[in-house]
């Protein structure tokens, strides 16, 4: 396994959030405490905290996102960072200016982060490996590779609700092929030895060699979700039919959507996740996903501190304890 | 010009010479091995002590980038980089841009190689026109122009039926058709080996079967039609297999790789390192011990650079955004020689780059038979260097080997019994 150390300083110290793979346990239990410690100031009157005042943050949008980005403004500005957001279409890259070129051209900005999303893999490496020292980079997703701050949001709403992941059997359930999400999240679950990682999807969407990252792998639905304590559906895009990935909506949603009844052959109580956005009536019933197991909308809302704690750790501004927040 | 090479480990793999003899060249050709010819007098004496004296590399393809991409290279300066690493024959593979399916651009290349007085070069002819794979080149025009072979490089031809009768009407002209088996549509964006490595980091990945399937298909052509083909660039184990099968069965079938391909895997990509980046991508150590087997057995005759040099931008972006391809001519010799490691003898390593290649080309190169062009070669072969991608002579300075110890140095080339190149 080769440790990244594009965002781990000498020290040990976060300076960038590329990816979850390879974050020694300490330093995402931190991020998990660091992320409770702000919940607190998210339901509180005052939702200011002065830990980055002066700084500045960049939503440097490739791909469209308006959920994603709006999380990570709201955590900056609740941090009392100054917040400015680019769409940058990428249209305009493909028709000449390269990744490098836009990126010095927002040297002039005076970024401190850079959140960036964008649909290539790799692309926050390359900006991590690119910008200047001082800034800091938060991957908000790249291509299929890795979306740290969801998979984190998602292991600290399970850690709220079944906190001994050394007990617990999780599901990932859909296009793992395609998604960021399922790999950042794979690796999250093992970093906390969560006892068993189970991903379940037909063949067309599961990667060759995912098993190398630690997951058991299911084809068959109810099978994959016999006894799990934690299920995480995963948003099925509707290119996919397109691309002989599968044959049908109606089809996918037979044989790997969400239903009451399949849900009775998980722990009786078992949570039921989903990074959203949902697609009703493909990858999940409406019941299950507004029912009394759904966890989705407190996932959102402990996106928000997650997302706080990630950039007051990649600046370096939180006190030794987690706790003192202003 | 007169030029007597003494005292060196003189090795021709194709005469099957591996002895300590002095070398004599007269007029750019081989006059005598051993003891000078009655006469003989040299203007110039080469001491070759120590030092291994063996013709000239054949490389069976490198991008030179012109015409059509001169930001990243020329004739003049990849031609350069050639004899700096001991190649004295270069064969350009026709994607070229213009492509090489016209008269005219074999002339363009062949005057430009003329005036940069380097490596020499042979072209392979498109195989079909523009290489769109659905016409017939004029392959009796380029025959006559002087290449050596037809290939559609990289293009597929995604018609089995093209393919076919591209095949049997090379044959006509006594063209080996050069292979390269890629199907893009199995490979969909693929820039990695589709493994555990494309996996863990998200990137589109190339399956073994994007080149089995297209080696199983040309065989098949290649068995109903008894056409002389040559398979470029294997990259997956069962590739070998298949060929190693035909070879079996008498079919008129040769086969090369990489040199690089031998000994890195696609763990080399690690964090999406853009000089990892190649094509056909780094597959597995599976794989690469295949590969390796049939180099040793012969089934894969020839080792290459397929040197793909690049400007800086080019390997400057996201890794799939990147150019595949690696600036590689001037390893070929260090890695040729780590088959020492690898269960063949110095003579066997130096065949695969030197007769090996030069019969697949069908040209007189790679010997230094009596009457053969002086096309030389003289290295230390256990000499130790660290390579330098600002080290070196090509344009292209994207080596995957960037700061890694290799053996093997090459002192000095001449080419038609000119000096082209010494070491400082």
């Amino acid at each position: 396994m080769s440790a990244p150390t594009l965002q781990t300083g000498a020290d040990g110290r976060l300076r960038h959030l590329l990816t979850v793979e390879g974050l020694p346990r300490p330093r995402l239990e931190e991020l998990l405490n660091t992320a409770e410690s702000f919940l607190g100031v998210t339901q509180r009157e005052v939702k200011k905290v002065p830990l980055l005042r002066g700084k500045t943050v960049v939503n440097l949008f490739f791909e469209s996102s308006t959920r994603t980005r709006t999380t990570f403004e709201l955590a900056a500005k609740r941090l009392s960072a100054d917040v400015i957001n680019l769409s940058v279409s990428t249209s305009a890259t493909v028709k000449g200016e390269s990744l490098l070129d836009t990126l010095r051209n927002l040297e002039a900005m005076h970024a401190d982060i850079f959140v960036v999303r964008h649909g290539t893999s790799g692309a926050a490496h390359f900006i991590a490996q690119h910008c200047l020292p001082h800034v800091a980079v938060l991957n908000a997703g790249d291509g299929r590779h890795a979306h740290p701050t969801q998979a984190l949001l998602d292991v600290f709403t399970i850690r709220r609700h079944k906190p001994n992941f050394d007990q617990i059997k999780v599901a990932i359930v859909g296009d793992i092929l395609n998604s960021r999400v399922a790999r950042s999240q794979i690796h999250a679950l093992t970093i906390l030895d969560t006892a068993e990682v189970r991903v379940v999807a037909p063949r067309t969407l599961l990667p060759v060699g995912i098993e190398s990252l630690g997951v058991k792998v299911f084809t068959d639905l109810t099978q994959g979700l016999a006894g799990v304590d934690v299920i995480i559906m995963l948003r099925l895009q509707k290119e996919r039919m397109r691309g002989a990935l599968l044959p049908s909506e109606h089809e996918y949603y037979r044989q790997f959507g969400l239903t009451e009844a399949r849900l009775q052959g998980a722990h009786p109580e078992a949570i039921v996740m989903h990074p959203g956005p949902i697609n009703r009536g493909v990858e999940i019933d409406s019941s299950v996903a507004d029912g009394a197991r759904s966890v989705i909308l407190e996932q959102v809302t402990n996106g928000i501190a997650i997302r706080m704690a990630a950039m007051s750790l990649i600046m370096g501004t939180r006190t030794q304890d987690g706790r003192e927040v202003g | 010009m007169r030029i007597s090479i003494r005292g060196g480990h003189f090795i021709d793999p194709a005469n099957k010479v591996d002895d300590t003899l002095d070398l004599h060249i007269a007029d750019g050709r081989v006059v005598a091995l051993g003891t000078a010819p009655d006469g003989f007098q040299s203007d110039r004496e080469i001491d070759a002590e120590g030092l291994v004296v063996c013709p000239g590399f054949v490389d069976l393809c490198a991008r030179l980038r012109e015409p059509g991409a001169e930001h990243k290279g020329s004739i003049e300066s990849e031609t350069r980089a050639a004899v700096s690493g001991g190649i004295t024959t270069v064969c350009v593979p026709p994607d070229t841009d213009p492509v090489i399916d016209d008269p005219s651009v074999v002339e363009l290349i062949r005057r430009r190689q003329r005036l940069a007085g380097q490596a020499k070069v042979v072209m392979l002819g498109a195989l079909t026109r523009q290489l769109g794979g659905e016409f017939l080149s004029e392959m009796g025009a380029l025959m006559e122009a002087g290449c050596v072979g037809v290939s559609n490089a990289w293009v597929p031809v995604a018609n089995p039926l093209v393919m076919r009768r591209a095949l049997e009407y090379a044959a006509t002209f006594d063209l080996t058709v050069f292979s390269v088996p890629y199907d893009p549509l199995l490979a969909p964006d693929g820039c990695a080996h589709e493994g555990e490595t494309a996996t863990r980091l998200g990137l589109p990945g190339v399956p073994r079967s994007a080149e089995t399937t297209i080696v199983a298909r040309d065989l098949a052509l290649i068995e109903e039609t008894g056409v002389r083909a040559h398979f470029c660039r294997l990259s997956a184990a069962h590739s070998v297999d298949l060929i190693e099968r035909a070879i079996g069965h008498g079919l008129p079938v040769t086969a090369d790789v990489c040199a690089h391909q031998l000994y890195l895997t696609d763990r080399d990509v690690g964090e999406f390192d853009s000089r990892f980046h190649l094509r056909p991508p780094l597959r597995t150590d599976i794989d690469r011990q295949r590969l390796l087997e049939g180099v040793r057995s012969g089934s894969i005759t020839a080792v290459c650079s397929d040197h793909q040099p690049h400007d800086q931008d080019a390997k400057l972006h996201p890794f799939s955004d990147t150019e595949p391809g690696a600036s590689t001519l001037e390893t070929l010799l260090p890695l040729t020689l780590a088959l020492r490691d690898h269960g063949l003898d110095l003579n066997s390593a130096l065949e695969r780059i030197t007769c090996a290649p030069a019969r697949i080309l069908r040209i007189e190169a790679g010997t230094l038979g009596l009457g053969a062009a002086a096309d030389v070669c003289l290295f230390e072969p256990d000499t130790e260097w660290v390579v330098e991608s600002h080290a070196l002579y090509s344009n292209g300075r994207n080596t995957p080997l960037d700061g890694r110890r290799v053996r093997g140095r090459v002192k000095q080339v001449l080419v038609d019994g000119r000096s082209v190149f010494e070491a400082g």
